[in-house]
């Protein structure tokens, strides 16, 4: 007999699963929403795109082999999910340049400069957007308003930043419009009902579980709802209020798609419950109190830092342990 | 449907073998019987070179408090007693039959005629149980006859029969289960009379509906005994999450053990060898050994007498495949990688299994992303991701302080792990560090006192 008899310990078989593979299912969750924008905004949504992914990826294939002289790791997606996800963060209409801007600080300076993937404290794609967002206020709050199919450069305010001016009262809001998309907003901020889809895919690949985005938004509901009740809302004023908070900004993207980034939540069950709650209620102080109009980032990346001391003293219920 | 609380995974089931029934392998030329196929103190050899032995005559004898007896596979002449390489190519002490025949000891009953009546007294099964060299036969080869002596002050509540078999290819207990299962019964009813027991259930896994089936309609003439189906989950088989999955209660971490909450297992095999030595007064000389893999022509089920080269069971099978392979002593998930084809099946092999092509080596490693996968898989509650980071840090007080030692070893982790990490080597490294720490430190505080 001609074999060669290969030696390893147990386990001999490995399951379906691979770093590749999860990435891939995020650009699919992503991509329903993706296309929509693009179809909403046209050729500049396509461009802010291409060029996050592109900087991304570049930065990341640089960075490791002439700066840290590693492996090629390109191919395991994850810059290719960092830029999709910048670029969901980022208005249509921003100039190219601050794209490759925010895609050098959200790959080179928050996810390299650790290490590369698996190493970075905070979420690569929020960190390239909170910069973007204090270097360049003007250009990052300078959102197209999309009418019907048409693409129209003419800037208005977002949902949630009219309602913060008390330009407009969330009542007037229409919330056909916040769960299917026609308002203004970044990339992948303005259909609610696509992103949710895509979380759904998710969830059913079990790429995510449903502790943090459950968490996250329920907090951020409950949270609202005390507020309004408190404020003497009643009747339809008091139940759209949760509602119009949960559609309008990045609640969903962040919940489903940002605070869930494996590297920056807490590994157990317990833990990523606390962690979600921790970002639904900062959101919301942030959202009603704050000085701008969403909180998302700020939550999530604030709870990052809080996952090192989630990990260390949330721990899973030991087996047989009393 | 009942299972374990928490973890598991779904590996591919591959049953290849489900429906082919029970074959006898002719028998080999030569046995090599190895002294040590159970955990404790090898046997000590009652034979010497040149000395002729019947099937089923006492060859190596028990010594000290956790060993068990060994008895000739085959009739003929003894041609060596002395060291031979292992399946893992470690050399250990064998005894080699050359065979004549096989002309079995006296006092053996060989017909299969039922035998249902058993009025014996507890101590006297033992004895017997004892005397046949009856060892754990789903894979940790422990002494039948410790394990069902309970110790003072405990009181055993459950008898659960393991008829789980959650590792995937292996089914060698599904095909025993099926068609000897009167005699599993009346074993049942003798454990059960030898613990004191009232009630045994027997656990199987829904994959195996015709098991479950025909156990259930056979039961019911047998007071006492219960068939639970579990739903398809890995490590199911584990005594543990057995234990926890039909009667909700959990081991404590080492050194808990069954007893204390109740409870004691047993496999389907082996109970069917406690029917063997108590009825029929037949020692353990074979087993049921699931030969099987993808690439093999055809997987079967033989029932092999011990000692016999792992190479004539593959050839039974169809040989092996050109190439890389992975040969496996158990199946795919807890098994260990043979690497001398000419070592003998020992009494805890339920099975060989191959796997060839793409499977015969691990993938690639890369970074750990921290997606939990393995904290959620794991069935005994630990974090592997951390527990492997502090073992490769060499941390050892720190992973004592995250019951390391409470790791089962069932892969879980490993297999889920989408960074392709071998997480359970570094975590075995770590157990067995932690192991010794904690020796040291029991052997430092009796000099103390």
């Amino acid at each position: 007999m001609a074999n060669n008899l290969i030696v390893a310990p147990a386990p001999h078989v490995h399951g379906p699963e691979s770093t590749r593979r999860i990435m891939r299912d995020v650009l699919l969750a992503l991509l329903p929403a993706w296309v929509f924008s693009v179809v909403l905004f046209g050729v500049p949504a396509l461009a802010v795109t291409c060029l996050a992914v592109g900087g991304c990826v570049t930065f990341e294939f640089l960075i490791q082999k002439y700066l840290l002289r590693g492996p090629r790791t390109v191919g395991d997606l994850s810059a290719v999910v960092t830029g999709v996800l910048l670029a969901f963060n980022l208005p249509a209409t921003l100039p190219w340049w601050i794209v490759l801007v925010g895609s050098f600080v959200a790959v080179g300076v928050a996810k390299m400069t650790f290490g590369g993937l698996g190493c970075n404290p905070f979420n690569p794609a929020l960190v390239g957007r909170v910069f973007l967002l204090f270097a360049y206020p003007v250009q990052m709050t300078l959102f197209p308003r999309p009418e019907g199919q048409m693409v129209d450069a003419f800037s208005g305010a977002t949902p949630l930043a009219a309602v913060k001016a008390h330009a407009v009262s969330h009542t007037a809001v229409n919330y056909q419009d916040l769960l299917f998309g026609s308002i203004p907003g970044s990339l992948g901020e303005i259909s609610a009902l696509l992103l949710l889809v895509g979380g759904a895919y998710l969830l059913w690949r079990r790429v995510i579980t449903w502790h943090i985005p459950v968490a996250v938004l329920g907090t951020m509901a409950l949270f609202v709802l005390c507020v309004g009740l408190c404020e003497g809302m009643r009747g339809e004023e008091l139940w759209s209020f949760p509602l119009f908070h949960l559609l309008a900004g990045g609640a969903i993207l962040g919940a489903f798609y940002m605070a869930t980034d494996y590297v920056t939540s807490p590994m157990t069950c317990w833990g990523m419950i606390l962690y979600g709650v921790g970002i639904g209620a900062v959101t919301v102080l942030i959202r009603l109190w704050g000085a701008y109009p969403e909180g998302m980032s700020f939550a999530i990346l604030l709870m990052n830092a809080v996952t090192p001391l989630i990990n260390k003293y949330v721990k899973p219920r030991r087996f047989g342990v009393k | 449907m009942k299972t374990f609380p928490r973890g598991g995974v779904h590996p591919s089931d591959n049953k290849l073998s489900r429906a082919r029934a029970i074959e006898e392998l002719p028998l080999p030329e030569s046995v090599n019987i190895p002294l040590s196929q159970h955990i404790g103190a090898p046997a000590v050899a009652r034979v010497a070179k040149g000395d002729r032995v019947k099937t089923g005559q006492l060859i190596a004898e028990a010594v000290g408090f956790m060993s068990a007896d060994i008895h000739a596979s085959v009739s003929g002449v003894v041609t060596a007693v002395d060291l031979q390489p292992n399946a893992q190519g470690l050399r250990q002490p064998m005894i080699t039959i050359r065979r004549e025949g096989d002309e079995w000891a006296e006092g053996i009953d060989r017909t299969t005629e039922l035998v249902r009546e058993c009025t014996l007294p507890p101590s006297e099964i033992l004895a017997r149980i004892k005397r046949a060299g009856i060892v754990g036969m789903g894979g940790a080869a422990f002494p039948t006859h410790i394990k069902l002596s309970v110790p003072a002050g405990k009181r055993v509540e459950w008898l659960i029969i393991n008829g789980v078999e959650c590792e995937p290819y292996l089914t060698s207990d599904h095909r025993s289960m099926l068609e000897r299962s009167e005699e599993l019964l009346v074993g049942i009813t003798i454990l059960m009379r030898a613990l004191g027991v009232e009630r045994a259930a027997v656990g199987i896994e829904n994959n195996k509906p015709d098991a479950i089936a025909r156990l259930r309609e056979q039961a019911s003439a047998y007071p006492g005994i219960r068939i639970v189906p579990l739903r398809v989950r890995y490590p199911q088989g584990g005594e543990k999450q057995l234990i926890a999955a039909v009667t909700g209660r959990e081991v404590p971490p080492p050194p808990g053990l069954p007893i204390d909450v109740g409870a004691v297992v047993c496999n389907v095999s082996t109970t069917l060898a406690v029917y063997d030595a108590v009825q029929k007064n037949r020692p353990l000389v074979e087993r049921v050994v699931t030969v099987t893999g993808r690439q093999l022509r055809e997987p079967k089920n033989l029932l092999v007498r011990f000692g016999t080269p792992m190479s004539a069971l593959l050839e039974a099978a169809g040989g092996l495949p050109e190439g890389e392979v992975r040969v496996l002593n158990g199946g795919p998930m807890m098994g260990r990688a043979v690497c001398n084809l000419a070592a003998p099946v020992v009494k805890g092999c339920s099975g060989i299994t191959v796997l060839g092509g793409t499977e015969a080596r691990r993938g690639a490693e890369s970074v750990c992303i921290k997606c939990a996968k393995c904290v959620s898989a794991c069935p005994m509650g630990l974090e592997p991701y951390l527990l492997a980071k502090l073992a490769r840090r060499q941390m050892w007080e720190r992973l004592e302080g995250e019951w390391a030692t409470n790791c089962i070893e069932c892969g879980c982790c490993q297999f889920t792990c989408p960074a392709g990490i071998p997480l359970l080597d570094y975590i075995r490294l770590g157990k067995q560090r932690v192991g010794a720490l904690m020796r040291a430190r029991a052997a430092a505080n009796t000099t103390k006192k």
